[in-house]
Parts: structure tokens; sequence; C-alpha cells
């Protein structure tokens, strides 16, 4: 009744404002010249672009980086074939990988993958480019701060993409960059600081606009409880990013103290390094480091996972022709999730030597945070249960998503419990479980959404037959690379190995599918080739679609494809929730939020 | 379409976009400070001997450095109010008197450094004085920030006053709470690193 109150009265007000700004709009449209419409551009979709395809050509590079591993790990010690050359002596003498550009390898593959390559496409790309239009507003509530976040990230990935030619290379330390072996570290370890410190800026100004838009520039009529699952999953995103970043921040300039002035926040007292005692007051501490770390990064990995639930609940009501299931039930668990995020984090650090207590504490809150995530896993399982399914290219990702995550979710419980984690603690177990999470899982959602939103992007779909060549190639591919990492693991086989493992006796069961691993990597590799074309294909010779080529529900498919500055011709106004799919007998099978009620809508009750 | 409730407040949520903003940037910083006290305490518990701060660094010009920040803050909300009173003259003073009492802060500041860097305690001598250089340092930065706000807000961001009075006062009413908040921090920095 509440929400019935609101639209009323707030509709006419929308109304006339919008007649007399519309305008204006047009004006302000015609002298705005190249660089200031495609480059230094303060509108959302454009920013939204920009972070989506600067976050896909990292991924890419990250990819590479992985892919060049892989080489070393199945064939340790023989010359890198095609490009091994080029590498330079510094790094492959002769085109063999040296140890050191392996972990110079390892630490930037984390590091761009996550915070260059998924958060940039999940939060900055289809942040930026949807919520906006999904909540019907006219751009981001600060255009400028949105701006400027969009180049702090690129000077970030920059910087991070330049500390591989500084002497000594990228940062070696890992990408959890742990004390005290980050502070020994080569010069690429200040640049890994630093580029990080761009990047957090970039996360705190973008996720001050996200909450401020969703808060303040929804339409009327679009109550908290009508808004999109995906906008929900952005707003507690944008949450975790605002409130767990700067306690890395805080560590990142206790740690560049530590490299460049000096101090020992993180080196405790008698250190020897290079057979000399390391010249420091020492009383720091080792753990600091990684409690700092930890609270970020393990809403870091909500930060991954939840943009992806969000497009994963879009694409299944879309293509199931169904509202999502549990809707509420959905919003309450996200919200609680997030919470969640931030009291789990020590169960990274079983092993440190914190204590029982401790550890007894976050492996009951890791047992805890389990449940909203198979909350929300099993609500969209249900939604397809007696939907009349369409098996469009997004819907093939959003399905493959739903075991993927599931998996890489069910992996987690044994690390999540401190006594199992003491055998699978830094196995390949670890990497196939969170793998599991964010590449078959994520990427898959991020792949649909793509998929998913490109003709409002562009007025265009994405050629059908390679998004199916791309989906079934990488999804065969993908569970080759990772489904014998567990098996690896659980043999006990430790995930640093310069030599993939060779050295240690035990691991001679499992040796074999190093190769069977690499080379799925690089089958995967070679079907990424047809997305690529696809996605540049389309852009102009794509088939042509209208506003709405899905038939979906939500306000982003009320504007023009794409839509223009300004996004909407006229304001939209949210008349009923997000997904009235198949409402019995309603005209057509769905009812879009933002059209008015009609007679072949039946009565509210 | 215009980008609604930059200046006037939604129906709804009570607020508007500035003021929404501003509020999490600050938690944003509660948690970056949050983050350095904690590792304080860390350090502390875990430390063989710890000096207390009395007996390394200069109370009194601490003192009266706390005296100089809290002093701003009044000046800010006298320059904020007195452009809710459509005084722009007083306001330009009050906001000036802001700016000096900051950078009067940041001499005292030098000085201090300068005399503990004379006698030899630099952020390498001990983890107390790490600490202490890096809190300080980062507040220091702070109030750089704010002093630059403040001076755009003084000369060429005051031309807004003429063709936008209410969203100037808003951006006045932000960059005050933004300062008060670097006030806040240093209230929690001055007992814990200068008397305990």
């Amino acid at each position: 009744m509440a929400d019935v109150t609101t639209t009323e009265q707030a509709a006419p007000a929308a109304d006339a404002h919008g007649h007399e700004e519309h305008a204006h709009g047009d004006h302000g449209h015609h002298d705005l010249g190249f660089w200031q419409t495609y480059v230094f551009s303060v509108d959302h979709k454009v920013i939204g672009i920009q972070y989506a395809v600067t976050g896909l050509l990292f991924l890419l590079f990250g990819f590479v980086l992985m892919m060049l591993m892989r080489w070393q790990i199945a064939y340790p010690g023989e010359p890198i074939p095609l490009i091994g050359e080029w590498l330079g002596d510094e790094r492959a003498p002769g085109g063999i990988m040296l140890p050191e550009f392996y972990n110079q390898l390892g630490a930037m593959h984390g590091t761009i993958m996550v915070f260059l390559g998924v958060v940039p496409l999940a939060v900055g790309g289809f942040g930026n480019f949807v919520l906006p239009l999904q909540i019907g507003a006219p751009d981001m509530a600060f255009p400028k701060l949105n701006m400027a976040s969009y180049w702090s990230f690129f000077v970030g990935g920059v910087v991070m993409f330049a500390s591989f030619f500084v002497p000594g290379g990228a940062a070696n330390s890992g990408w959890t960059s742990y004390a005290p072996l980050s502070v020994f570290a080569t010069t690429g370890q200040t640049m890994w600081l630093v580029g990080m410190i761009f990047l957090i800026t970039s996360s705190l100004l973008g996720s001050v606009n996200f909450i401020v838009t969703t808060i303040q520039l929804r339409a009327p009529g679009l109550s908290f409880m009508r808004l999109p699952f995906f906008v929900w999953a952005q707003l507690v995103t944008a949450f975790l990013l605002l409130l767990a970043f700067p306690p890395l921040e805080a560590a990142g300039v206790m740690q560049l103290m530590d490299r460049v002035a000096g101090t020992s926040f993180f080196l405790p007292s008698g250190l020897v390094y290079a057979d000399a005692p390391w010249e420091a007051t020492g009383g720091g501490s080792v753990l600091l480091w990684q409690h700092l770390f930890w609270f970020l990064a393990h809403p870091e990995v909500y930060v991954l996972i939840l943009p992806a639930l969000g497009i994963v609940g879009e694409i299944i009501a879309n293509n199931t022709r169904k509202p999502v299931w549990g809707y509420r039930v959905l919003v309450y668990s996200v919200v609680f999730l997030g919470f969640m995020s931030f009291v789990v984090w020590a169960h990274h650090m079983f092993l440190t030597g914190m204590g029982t207590t401790m550890s007894s504490f976050f492996q009951t809150t890791t047992m805890i945070i389990s449940i909203p995530s198979v909350v929300i896993l099993s609500a969209l399982f249900i939604t397809l249960y007696g939907g009349s399914i369409r098996f469009t290219v997004p819907m093939l990702f959003a399905l493959a998503f739903l075991p993927m995550f599931g998996i890489g979710g069910l992996t987690g419980l044994p690390l999540g419990l401190s006594a199992p984690d003491i055998h699978l603690h830094d196995t390949y177990y670890v990497i196939g479980h969170f793998h599991y999470v964010v590449a078959p899982g994520t990427l898959m959602a991020l792949f649909g959404g793509i998929y998913y939103w490109f003709p409002k992007a562009t007025g265009r779909k994405m050629n059908d037959f390679l998004g199916r060549v791309h989906f079934w190639g990488s999804f065969i591919s993908i569970n080759v690379v990772f489904m014998p990492m567990l098996i690896q693991g659980l043999a006990g086989m430790n995930r640093r190995m310069y030599d993939g493992g060779e050295q240690y006796l035990m691991n001679a069961d499992v040796l074999w599918l190093n190769e069977v691993i690499s080379i799925a990597a690089w089958v995967l590799g070679l079907f990424q080739l047809p997305f690529i074309y696809n996605f540049f294909r389309s852009i102009k010779h794509g088939e042509k679609v209208d506003g709405n080529p899905w038939q979906a529900t939500t306000i982003e498919w009320q504007a023009p494809s794409p839509p223009p500055h300004g996004n909407f011709s006229a304001p939209p106004v949210a008349h009923r929730g997000p997904y009235e799919y198949s409402v019995p007998g309603a005209a057509r099978d769905f009812l879009m939020q933002g059209e008015p009620d009609t007679a072949a809508e039946p009565a509210k009750v | 379409m215009d980008i609604p409730y930059i200046v006037e407040e939604r129906a709804d949520t009570g607020l508007n976009n500035v003021k929404l903003g501003i509020w999490l940037f600050l938690a944003s910083e509660v948690m970056l400070f949050g983050a350095l006290f904690s590792s304080y305490v860390l350090l502390r518990l875990m430390a063989v001997e710890w000096p207390f701060g009395v007996d390394v660094l200069n109370v009194p010009l601490g003192t009266f450095n706390t005296a100089v920040l809290i002093g701003s803050s009044v000046t800010m909300v006298m320059a904020y109010a007195s452009l809710k009173m459509d005084d722009f003259g007083r306001f330009r003073m009050w906001l000036a008197a802001t700016i000096g009492l900051s950078l009067l802060f940041m001499v005292v500041k030098g000085f201090e450094y300068n005399h503990e860097f004379d006698i030899g305690n630099f952020p390498w001598t001990s983890t107390y004085l790490a600490i202490y250089f890096t809190m300080t340092g980062l507040h220091a930065l702070h109030i750089i920030g704010g002093v630059v706000v403040n001076t755009y807000l003084l000369f060429p961001g005051s031309k807004m006053w003429t063709t936008n009075k209410a969203q100037f006062t808003n951006r006045v009413e932000a960059a005050g709470l933004y300062w008060h908040f670097v006030d806040l921090v240093w209230i929690f920095l001055f007992p814990v690193l200068y008397l305990l």
C-alpha cells in the first residue's frame, strides 16, 4: 500500500520536471567533441564500456601470464615455443623461464585477474552501464567522480603493467604480498603498492557513487523491494568495496613505509636476509599484514561473486519467463551475506598459528556464511522449475554458472573447517576451489551478461552460432582445467612449485595431470577467439534489434538501444516489481516495470 | 534529463546526493584510520618495550595544536552559518580563518617533526615512532586535502555563490563535515600518541 502512494505522489512531479529538462539535455549533447564524448566522458554508459573493455583486456593479459606459467608447469625447464625468445635474458634466457619470472607471473596473474580484470568488468563495467538504466536514472549521481574513478583505475593498471619492466621485474611475492617476503622483494613490489593505492582510490570513488545513485536516483515508484536483484547485488558490493578496501590501503601505506622508510611494522625481530642480519628495529608482526590483507580480500571474494549472482538472476528470470523464485529471500540473503563477509577473513589463516580459539570462531562464521550462499543458489535453481526455458546464449552461460558456482562453494567447505584445512592449505585444491568460484563461476556469468546487455549497448545482437561455440568450448575446457586441480590438491600437491611439483615423490601419481591441465588451458584460450571476433564484429555488423530484444521487464529495456545521453526519452516510472513474467490474464507473457496499468493486467489486491 | 537531488532533498530519503556521498566517504575514512588504530593497539600489545608518549613528544605543543584544530572546526561552522544567514562577507572571513588555523597547525607540526629529526628520532628508530610518523603523516595529508578544498571554496569556487546559492552552501557543508572528521581524528591521535 505504501508503495502505491509514493508512486502517485511522485509521478506528476517528475513528469512536470522532465519536459523542460528534456530540451536542456539536447543542448549539452551537441557541443561535445570527440575527446569528451568517447575518452574523457562523464556519461555512465561510456565509462561503463571503458571499464568493461579495459577489464576484458586485462583479463586477456592475466590469462596470457597464466598460459606462460602452464608451460613451465607442464614441461619444466624446456624452452617456451614461439614467444620464449622475446621474453629477454632477465626473464627467460634461451626461452627457459627463470624461477623469479615464474613468481612474477604468479603474483601478477592473481593481482591482474582480481583487481584489474573481474572487478572492473563486474562492478565498473556492468555496474556503471546497467545500474543507472535499471533504476531509471539519467546518469550516475556524480558523473565527474565517475570519470575520476575510471582514470584512477586506468593509472593503477598502467603502474601495474609498467612494473614488469623495472629492474627485478614485477611484484613476485604472490597476490597476497605476505610480509616479510614482500618487504625484501624487488622494486616491482613498491610499484604494486603504488598501483594498489590508485585502484583503492578508484573503487572508493566508484562505491560512493553507486550507493548514492541507488539510494537517491531511483525512478518514482521504484521502491527498494521493487529493485531488480542485480541492483541489490551491486549495492551490497559497493558497501563491501567502501568499507573493506581502506584497511588494505592502511596496510599498503605501512608496507610502503617498511620498504621505503625502513620501519618494521611487518618485520619481526632477528630476521636474516642474504646471510646477514636485516638492519631494522624489528618488533613488527607478520600476522598483522595478513589480518589487514584478508580483511579486504575476503569481502573481495564477494565483490567478485555478487555482481555475477545479480547478472544470473536477471538472465534466468528473463529466459525462464518466470519471476525469480523468492525475491525477498534473495534480497535478505545477499544483504546478510555482505554483512557476514566482514567476519570470516581469518579462515585464510588457520595455519599461521594464530590460535585455536580464533580458528574456532572463524570456522563457525564461515559455516554460517555458507547458508545465505546456498539459499541464493537454491532460489535460482528453483526458478528454473516449471519455467518455459529459452536456451539463448546468455541463458547457457547462466545455466552453466549454477553448478559451477555450486562446485566452487561446496569445495570451499572443507577449507573453511580448520581440521581438513591443515591438509588442504596451499595445495592445488585451494586453487581449484576458488577458480571454480571465480572462473567457471563469475566469468561464465560475466560472459552471459555481455551477451545479454550487448544489444542495449550497441543496438545489435552478438552472433548466436559463435556464441554457442564460445560457450561449449569454454565450458568443457575450463572444467578440464580445474577439476584435475582438485585431485592434485587432495593428493597433497603444493600450489607454488616452479617445476610443477616434480621434485616431490608424493606427487608422482598426479603429475601427469599437469600436462592435461595445461593443454586444456591453451584450448580454453583458443575458444576465446570466437568471442573476441564476435564482440568486435557485432558492434558494426551484428543483427539489428529493437530496444527490448529479449522481451524483458526491467526498466533498462524501456530506453532506446543504444540509450542517448540522458538515457530515457521520458522519465520512467515504476508501476510494479521487476520480474512480472507470465502474469495470468495479461496480454503478453511479460509486463514491463514502466508500463502503466492497463485493463489487460489483473487488478491488484 | 538532469541529475535530480543535487540541491533539493529527495522526499523519501530526506537527503541530497552530496550529503549522502560525503557521509559514505567518511565511513570509508573511519575504516582507514580504524585499521591504523587497530594496528597501533596490536603492535603495542606485542611490543617488548614501548615508550610513553609524554617522554618522547612535546605535549604542550601537541595541546596547542589540538586547540588550534578545534578552533578551526569552530570557524568552519561559523563560515557555514554565515552562508546560511546570507552573509557572504563574513563567510569569507571565517573560511580564511579556518585555512589560516590549518596552516598554523601544519607549521607547528613541521617544528615538531624537525625537532624529532634533530634529536635522531626517525621512523626507523622504533616501532612507536614508525606508527607516530605514519599516522600523523597520513593525518597531515588529510589536512592538506582540506586546505586545498577550502581554498578552492574561498576563491575560484565561490563564484557559485552568485549563480546557485543553495548548491554552494551544500558544498561548504560537505567540506565542513570532512573538516570536522579530520579534526576528530586528531582528537583521537593526540591522547593515543602523546599522552598514553
